[in-house]
């Protein structure tokens, strides 16, 4: 498939070659441009990108393989990625990938036939404190989830809502007003 | 009051104000202020390099593992010669259990950005990198907007508050890589390769971005800066543990009542963190370990925490280390083979390959532990654990293999019975 980047896309990817020495240096900013557009980096998209930026298709597709974020293939429509690193997996991570899985009827690294999800096993996503959580791809943090807190998320998900940004408490700040 | 009771703290790294993520509310509180003192009080102020001996005194360990004095890394930075200078800020907390330089992102941008400034001003620094992971995107787009907010306002750019000083910020996003927190690794990130971690020396003083002077610090650590300026080092150095001292951030996760980030003085004793603070044991059950700072930092047994304070000296002498202050509970129940299995599998998962002993030790040691853990496993595999990490520690080019081997020495030392317990006995020859 040919791809192509939008007049905003190559606005954006000249304001962020404005921000570094050298062309190089934006490859994985421009990697994402061309994720957020097209929703993964295949070798197709890894070709415009090398040559959008006039570098080595080699050394783009070296960085896309690198990084785990970017997606080398199409994925669903909604990625979930299930932390089930340490305290994940201390406070049940792996229930909630087990939850997803049957639920989903797919294994984790697989995408429903409709397209809708795709579900990944990942490595820590910093949010120990909220535990387990998961990430909807590679944006907004769902935490402390409970099977029904998964359940009422595809529901969204698939009425087409964003999951909203969760602020997590200040901890402290609640202990002082209710000591 | 005194600063040094946690019970009677106040925040300062992230004092519960609302909205203070809006440059008018940080300006309001006092903003800036440091920065401004800095760059137009020349009595105080005379010149950069009296910024950097402030710094020094106030002896900020280095937030983001290592510990090391933060003004006294500066003070490396060659002489200006007139070329570009970089700072790199380093938010790509990627390491399992920490999870606190978010907090800044999200609830205190400003007072990271006036940090990065003051420190950019005293290292003659002209461009500045604040480098947040990847998965933080929500994090990467608040510091965004605080750093657009920081230039309108005249903090960044060109003559900042109308002073000769100018310097830029840019924030780059990873794409996944937890590499990419060891400094070198970081540099070639936001150079736009693969996060390959270079061989020192040289030293990212002599040649870091692009073959020039750099320095690099973690967020929370530039975020103390302010602070100590406006403070004065003897003030910030007053509070908490006398030879790591200081605000300090604490992530506690795992198997307790309130986890989450606190803001306390360094030094807080664990049981009285875990018990008061964290609001104590989750379902009532009983402490069996803490792994104190991230999944790297030697595991410790709860017989080991009588009297042990979150500081770097007193955990050395209980057996572990400071290391990021992300704390990680665990309860009776804990599975601790189930455990050691999955970290080693994330820094296998995590090595980047250059180096053989870590590319092959981490998989050997998921590889031997995922048999134990399977009850495969011989007693004398153990020993071969042991001994992989011997092999692994002190050899590679950057710190990934020492944090995959310690905690598997550590654990098993500190746990071998119920390892031997999963294991059969030796019954084959060795040939
Ligand atoms: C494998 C590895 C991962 C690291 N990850 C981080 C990290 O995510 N954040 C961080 O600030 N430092 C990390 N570090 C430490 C950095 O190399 C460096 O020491 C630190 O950013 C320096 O800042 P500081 O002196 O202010 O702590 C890591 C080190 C290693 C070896
Ligand atoms: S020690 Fe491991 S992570 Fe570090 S450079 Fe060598 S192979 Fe890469």
């Amino acid at each position: 498939m040919t791809y192509e980047f939008t007049k905003e896309d190559l606005d954006r990817i000249e304001s962020i070659k404005k921000e570094y020495p050298e062309v190089k240096a934006t490859t994985l900013q421009v990697l994402w441009v061309a994720q957020d557009r097209f929703g993964h980096v295949d070798a197709d998209v890894q070709r415009l990108v090398a040559a959008t930026l006039e570098l080595p298709e080699a050394h783009v597709h070296g960085v896309a393989s690198f990084y785990t974020q970017y997606y080398k293939q199409k994925m669903g429509k909604h990625v979930l990625d299930v932390c089930t690193c340490l305290s994940c997996q201390l406070c049940g991570g792996y229930d909630i990938l087990n939850h997803l899985e049957k639920k989903l009827g797919i294994k984790a690294g697989e995408t429903t036939k409709d397209g809708m999800f795709s579900l990944q096993q990942v490595e820590c996503l910093g949010a120990c404190g909220y535990a387990p959580m998961l990430q909807v791809t590679n944006g907004e943090f769902v935490n402390h989830l409970t099977e029904e807190k998964v359940d009422h998320l595809l529901d969204k998900l698939r009425n087409g809502e964003d999951p909203e940004h969760e602020m997590m408490e200040m901890p402290l700040r609640k202990q002082k007003e209710n000591p | 009051m005194s600063q040094s009771d946690w019970r009677t703290y106040k925040p300062v790294l992230i004092p519960p104000v609302d909205n203070l993520h809006e440059i008018e509310v940080y300006r309001k509180q006092g903003g800036y202020e440091a920065l401004k003192s800095v760059l137009t009080d020349k009595k105080r102020w005379a010149d950069p390099k009296s910024v950097v001996d402030e710094v020094k005194a106030a002896n900020i360990r280095g937030r983001g593992g290592a510990g090391f004095n933060a003004g006294l890394k500066w003070s490396f930075m060659p002489p200006a010669d007139g070329g570009p200078r970089y700072l790199a800020c380093n938010g790509d907390e990627s390491e399992p259990g920490t999870f606190k330089d978010r907090k800044i992102f999200e609830y205190n941008p400003h007072l990271f950005i006036e940090g990065a400034v003051i420190a950019a001003y005293a290292m003659e620094i002209t461009t500045i990198y604040v480098y947040i992971r990847g998965e933080y995107r929500p994090f990467i787009e608040m510091m965004r907007k605080a750093v657009q907010d920081a230039y309108k306002n005249g903090m960044l750019g060109k003559n900042i508050l109308k002073s000769n000083f100018s310097v830029d910020m840019v924030v780059a996003s990873g794409a996944g890589a937890y590499i990419c927190g060891e400094e070198t690794s970081m540099l070639e990130s936001i150079e736009g390769k693969r996060g390959y971690p270079r061989v020192k020396p040289p030293f990212p003083a002599q040649k870091g971005l692009w073959g020039r002077p750099t320095t690099i610090n973690n967020i929370e650590t530039l975020s103390c800066v302010p602070l100590v300026i406006r403070n004065g080092a003897d003030w910030f150095s007053s509070i908490g543990a006398k030879n790591h001292p200081g605000p300090l951030l604490y992530g506690i996760s795992g198997h307790v009542n309130r986890p989450g980030v606190y803001e306390l003085p360094s030094g807080v004793p664990v049981l009285e963190l875990i018990e008061e603070v964290a609001g104590g044991m989750r379902n009532g059950k009983k402490l069996k370990a803490i792994i104190p700072g991230g999944s790297s930092t030697p595991i410790l047994r709860a017989d080991q925490l009588d009297g042990v304070t979150m500081d770097s000296d007193s955990l050395r002498t209980a057996g572990s280390m400071l290391g990021t202050s992300g704390m990680v509970v665990m309860d009776e129940d804990t599975d601790i083979v189930e455990v050691l299995w999955r970290i080693s599998h994330f820094y296998h998962h995590e090595s980047c390959g250059q180096c053989t002993p870590c590319r092959d030790g981490t998989g050997w040691l998921e590889k031997i532990l995922l048999k134990i853990r399977n009850g495969d496993g011989e007693t004398r595999d153990l020993d071969l654990l042991l001994d992989v990490t011997t092999q692994m520690e002190g050899r590679t080019i950057c710190a990934l293999a020492d944090a995959a081997a310690w905690p598997v020495r550590y654990t098993i030392t500190r746990f071998r019975d119920e390892f031997e317990a999963r294991c059969k006995k030796s019954v084959h020859a060795l040939v």
